[in-house]
């Protein structure tokens, strides 16, 4: 049983990244942006869960606001800012993003203050299954690993069943191409943009419950991020599934086994997959 | 339609950072002509086909589709003006299936019917229908300049653009893609053919054109080129 818990918590931890990753490594993989200022999404989806939640007084209302208002700040980031950097060096692009995790920080810090906030689980989901006399399950945890299946799922659908799918998976091998058979690039990418935003912000919004809501906390996961994304292969939403599940299993097993080492067992297994496949999961190299 | 030509560019100046590569072009496609574009390579060719689609904007000069100023306009805007790119090395999306190579392009002209759909086009390329669930990285050269030429026809182009389609290509299948582009031909739509073969591009285009270090040198029909052989040989090697 205690087994059955643990693997219930790296599915769920893993399902988690997935929705961060995957928007990271779609902007990374179609318009050649690197973005540290994916993070601060994360936070700023849960400190919106955290503020929405106590002027609404339910998390389920702070969701879907929360989701309209990333996607929104998404679309004029993308067009007033990230727009202009797609021709120029990584360089500026890490020198802006950083900048912008900063700015995203500093606001936090005005607004919020420096503390740590909980949000209450929705009194619907406040329950836990006993597994066996000790042992038992939070139903959030459960809800939190539907909604993420539910969520990869639709992605999935979009990505590999839909037009607008087959332009962004163009778009990622060929930029050109796909514009002179009359794909609207700069379009796609603005909207690609805010959807990768919206996701981290929704990442960000679901987990505040389980994770609470605390300075930094952007900065926390978008390593362990980048580690998905460049272990499932940069631009690939399956790469991001598996390395995204990889590392949860790699990150909860760890902390089972030897808990003062797990930090480094997530870095053990990107390792071995890189060794095995330098180009990622999903890429061949 | 409009009585305007498809396209009419005059005096490109285009440049590749510092170097200066097409020289005051004058160029010009009208509606259902073929036009043969030589030269050797480095003339610039390509650089001026890239100009055409909108990749590389020209610095001076100034670009018409269909009457229409469209100098720097973004690829997609003139592509939606039935301007169709086959480029060199063909552009295949590797990542996708041949059907969904297809089907991404499809694209309804709002001023007439599509008479280019999915069903038509594996008509003339019988081998396609046979690969539709393959990846795009699993075909044959041959096999890959069908599908860019039908992804081309899906978006109901009113002018193609072949950068080299026959380059490297089995001179059985070279002749197989002559046969389909002369059938496009016949359809009525207009085309840009680069070609370093002389004779099967002459004998389908209206009009050729030689590009010398990014200046015309020469323009007129495959006949006039004939007559003049030192041409031929000074220009494109024959």
């Amino acid at each position: 049983m205690f087994y059955l818990i643990q693997l219930l918590n790296a599915v769920q931890y893993g399902l988690l990244l997935f929705l961060l990753a995957s928007g990271l490594t779609l902007i990374f993989g179609i318009m050649g942006v690197i973005n540290l200022a994916h993070g601060s999404f994360y936070m700023v989806g849960a400190y919106l869960a955290y503020w929405l939640a106590k002027l609404t007084g339910s998390l389920w209302l702070a969701i879907p606001i929360g989701i309209v208002i990333a996607f929104a700040i998404g679309l004029l980031l993308e067009t007033a800012i990230f727009s202009r950097l797609y021709k120029r060096d990584h360089l500026y692009q890490v020198l802006l993003t950083f900048g912008l995790i900063l700015i995203f920080e500093e606001l936090r810090s005005i607004l919020f203050g420096d503390e740590v906030h909980g949000v209450a689980i929705p009194a619907l989901l406040d329950y836990s299954i006993p597994l066996t006399d000790t042992l038992s399950y939070p139903v959030y945890r459960l809800f939190v690993t539907a909604v993420c299946l539910g969520v990869a799922g639709l992605l999935y659908f979009v990505i590999h069943k839909t037009r607008i799918g087959m332009m962004i998976r163009a778009g990622t091998s060929n930029r050109e191409m796909a514009a002179s058979l009359g794909v609207n690039i700069p379009l796609l990418f603005a909207l690609v943009f805010a959807v990768g935003m919206a996701l981290a912000a929704f990442a960000g919004t679901i987990a505040a419950p389980i994770s609470s809501v605390f300075p930094g906390m952007g900065n926390q996961i978008l390593i362990i991020c980048f580690v998905v994304v460049v272990i499932g292969g940069i631009g690939s939403i399956n790469g991001a599934m598996i390395a995204s599940l990889a590392i949860g299993c790699a990150d909860t097993i760890g902390k089972v086994i030897a808990a003062e080492y797990s930090a480094i067992a997530v870095y053990l297994v990107m390792a071995l997959i890189l060794l095995w496949r330098p180009q990622g999961i999903a890429n061949k190299a | 339609m409009s009585s305007a030509p498809i396209i009419e560019a005059r005096e490109l100046h285009t440049y590749y950072d510092a170097s200066h590569i097409l020289h005051g072009v004058d160029f010009s496609v009208r509606a259902g002509e073929a036009v043969g574009l030589m030269g050797r390579n480095g003339m610039g060719k390509t650089t001026l086909i890239r100009t055409l689609v909108g990749h590389v904007p020209p610095r001076r000069g100034e670009l018409k589709i269909n009457g229409q100023v469209m100098t720097h306009a973004a690829p997609h805007l003139i592509a939606r003006q039935g301007i169709a790119y086959v480029p060199e090395g063909r552009g295949v999306f590797p990542n996708l299936t041949v059907k969904e190579n297809l089907l991404m392009a499809a694209c309804p002209r709002p001023d007439q019917q599509c008479e280019w759909n999915f069903e038509r086009v594996l008509e003339i390329f019988p081998r396609l229908a046979e690969r539709l669930a393959h990846g795009g990285q699993q075909l044959s050269g041959g096999e890959q300049q069908m599908l860019a030429i039908g992804r081309a026809l899906m978006t109901n182009p009113i002018l193609l653009i072949l950068d080299e389609a026959t380059e490297g290509l089995a001179p059985l299948v070279a002749r197989e893609i002559w046969q389909i582009i002369k059938s496009v031909r016949d359809s009525g739509i207009a085309a840009i053919i680069v070609d370093k073969n002389f004779a099967a591009l002459s004998a389908l285009t209206d009009r050729n054109v030689i590009l010398v270090k990014g200046r015309v040198v020469f323009e007129g029909s495959g006949e006039e080129l004939k007559a003049k052989p030192e041409l031929l040989h000074q220009h494109l090697g024959i």
